[in-house]
């Protein structure tokens, strides 16, 4: 059928014809429903274990709303999502606690997702607590400075509040509170954007390190290419909502087949100047469409450079161009 | 070429309620007609403040110049009056903010910003304002410009907001711009988008920019000079070529060998910067970049090194600048 079924057993996680719309209200008092965004359209990918697959795609194309939906932090309008075979929507909130163990996230911003109220101990602690993992408070406060040791962290910060910390300090305290449960799988929503250069390398190598020391899954959100080059295995680009290609990160920035990866990938700038001086530059034209109303036929069409008249008309599916490599293009 | 802008030691400091930040401390650039001039560092460095100085709006009462020298076309900014001041800003040296979403006032159209600007400054009629408004939007490339004229920013995109903000900029034709992150809150395909249209104008009218940036990668390929900002001082200066292909100071290094490149073959581990950006509350005495540096002598920690000539525009703030090696 598709790639998904293929790889099903190394599968950790699966998405099927995932669909997330929301809905856009209006009136004053009696609101009505006027129209949807249609934030994630019929998306599906497999997750294989131990795998880092990068989700990358400029802002508003879905890659954050995607990774909530896989752990059902934003319940999808549609679709499936499996994980180790279990299927989550179907699943009440009570039912999903013993899975959100398994299931972790790292948020984009350390600054707006550290409680400033909350000592470091308290919030790495949190997770602990909710789901009862220490006998007592000694065993907690253990495994708290365990914590911060294994993100290279002074185990004495755990007194500290938030603000006393910097940007990457922080995020090395939202990585120890999603490795507080041993998950198998995190969603790492743009872990290192909201930090200085300098910083981003130390956070990418840690986040490596921790993979191979606890065996961790990734889905790593981002918009910076280069670095989802580095950290990922496979990669998928989305654009406007659905995947436009999926491919292994070597082949997929080596052969991109969709004209907007090209694009994408071309816009990328390098620190050089002679290189950037020999390098040819696709500017598109236009910017994203609204998700409010997307073009008919291939989502992408308005700001394509190849399009013809046959891609205004239906909407191309992903299909496999080459072994394991998937393109959603006509023309690919 | 002449130099249109000549900055000298200037030095702003901020007062705060745990003591005083040198957030400027003792920078001196110089800026051609014409050219591209590239203020690139971390958060904290300075280099909005430093463009702020510039034009004289740094937020008072907490943040001062006291120290200095800013000649724009021979005239020390510094020296000037409120009004002078005024007739400056805006006419001659205009200013693109980070924040297209902030900068643009929400509750005007956006035809009236940008005769608002011109009106200011030059004695216009309605008519000729408004017409001058329209063959800015299509200079700045925004379609159905007669109708976008009377539309508010809230209907604008992002992109088209910071375009917005480059006509707004170059309405009064002035002699420099100053870029203040202009595309970093923007996507990768409109980032290139709006470079290319900054070039292609200041190209075409011959308007100096500084491009404020915390990204390398981003200037590479239109600035003609860089200055690498730190901790309140620039630490290397030259062309985009000499910082680039042989950088001479740690820091410039450090963070040239730190971020993924797509042009080159994938590392298996990246080379960060160690340690923490510096704590600008207490600085370290000596080097401020110090702590970090893989390069350290003795001498690092008990004297702050100069800006010094290592080769023909090229200037490093570091004493083992000549003997760095990869």
């Amino acid at each position: 059928m598709n790639a998904e079924f293929k790889i099903q057993n190394s599968a950790i996680v699966e998405v099927r014809g995932l669909k997330k719309y929301f809905p856009v209200l209006s009136g004053v008092i009696a609101q009505r429903v006027v129209g949807w965004v249609k934030a994630v359209d019929d998306v599906g990918f497999a997750i294989r274990r131990g795998e880092t697959l990068g989700l990358v795609g400029e802002s508003g194309c879905g890659k954050t709303t995607t990774g909530r939906c896989l752990l059902q932090l934003d319940r999808p309008t549609e679709g499936s999502v499996l994980f180790e075979g279990q299927e989550l929507t179907a699943m009440s909130d009570e039912e999903l606690r013993p899975l959100r163990r398994q299931m972790q996230i790292v948020f984009q911003d350390p600054y707006s997702s550290l409680n400033p109220r909350m000592t470091i101990g308290q919030i790495i602690a949190e997770p602990i607590r909710v789901h009862a993992l220490a006998r007592n408070g000694a065993k907690c406060r253990d495994r708290v400075a365990e914590l911060l040791h294994v993100v290279g962290l002074n185990p004495l910060m755990a007194d500290r509040y938030p603000h006393e910390l910097s940007g990457g300090q922080r995020q090395r305290v939202g990585i120890a509170r999603s490795l507080a449960l041993e998950p198998k799988f995190i969603v790492c929503d743009e872990p290192v954007s909201a930090l200085d250069v300098s910083i981003q390398a130390q956070i990418i190598n840690l986040l490596e390190e921790l993979q191979e020391k606890f065996s961790l899954t990734y889905l790593f959100i981002a918009h910076d290419l280069s670095v989802v080059r580095h950290i990922s295995d496979r990669i998928a680009v989305m654009y406007l909502g659905k995947v436009i290609e999926i491919a292994d990160r070597r082949e997929l920035y080596e052969n991109p087949l969709h004209p907007y990866t090209k694009a994408l990938l071309s816009a990328v700038p390098v620190p050089d100047p002679l290189v950037e001086a020999g390098r040819e530059r696709i500017v598109l034209g236009g910017e994203v469409p609204s998700a409010l109303n997307p073009p008919v036929g291939c989502v992408f069409h308005p700001r394509c450079p190849i399009a013809i008249d046959e891609c205004r008309k239906a909407v191309p599916e992903l299909r496999e161009i080459k072994p394991n490599h998937w393109a959603a293009c006509i023309r690919a | 070429m002449p130099s249109l802008l000549e900055v000298r030691e200037l030095k702003t400091y901020l007062t705060t309620s745990q003591g005083v930040v040198k957030a400027v401390d003792g920078i001196s650039f110089d800026v051609r007609e014409g050219e591209t001039v590239a203020l690139v560092g971390e958060s904290g460095c300075g280099k909005t403040m430093s463009a702020l100085s510039i034009m004289r709006l740094i937020p008072r009462p907490q943040a001062s110049i006291v120290g200095g020298e800013i000649r724009f076309q021979g005239r020390d900014l510094l020296k000037l009056g409120e009004e002078e001041m005024r007739r400056i800003r805006g006419a001659e040296i205009a200013m693109i903010f980070q924040e297209p979403m902030t900068s643009l006032n929400p509750v005007l159209s956006i035809g009236r910003q940008i005769t608002e600007t011109v009106e200011a400054h030059h004695p216009l009629s309605k008519e000729e304002a408004r017409s001058r408004a329209l063959e800015l939007l299509q200079l700045v490339g925004i379609s159905d410009p007669a109708q976008r004229l009377a539309e508010y920013p809230h209907q604008f995109s992002g992109g088209m907001r910071q375009r917005v903000m480059i006509a707004i900029a170059l309405s009064c034709r002035p002699k420099l711009i100053l870029a203040d992150e202009p595309t970093t809150a923007l996507d990768v395909t409109i980032q290139a988008q709006l470079l290319e249209l900054m070039r292609d104008l200041s190209r075409r009218f011959g308007v100096a920019l500084v491009i404020i940036t915390h990204n390398l990668g981003v200037v590479a390929r239109y600035a003609d000079r860089v200055n690498v900002m730190y901790a309140g001082k620039i630490i290397e200066s030259g062309t985009a070529t000499e910082i680039y292909r042989a950088p001479r100071h740690p820091y410039t290094m450090g963070l040239l060998r730190s971020v993924p490149r797509l042009d080159q073959p994938r590392k298996s581990k990246l080379e960060p910067i160690e340690g923490q950006p510096p704590d600008l509350w207490n600085l370290p005495a000596g080097c401020s970049f110090a702590p970090r540096c893989r390069f350290v002598v003795e001498k690092c920690a008990q004297e702050a090194p100069p800006l010094r000539q290592v080769e023909d525009s090229h200037h490093s703030a570091c004493w083992v600048a000549e003997t760095l090696t990869q």
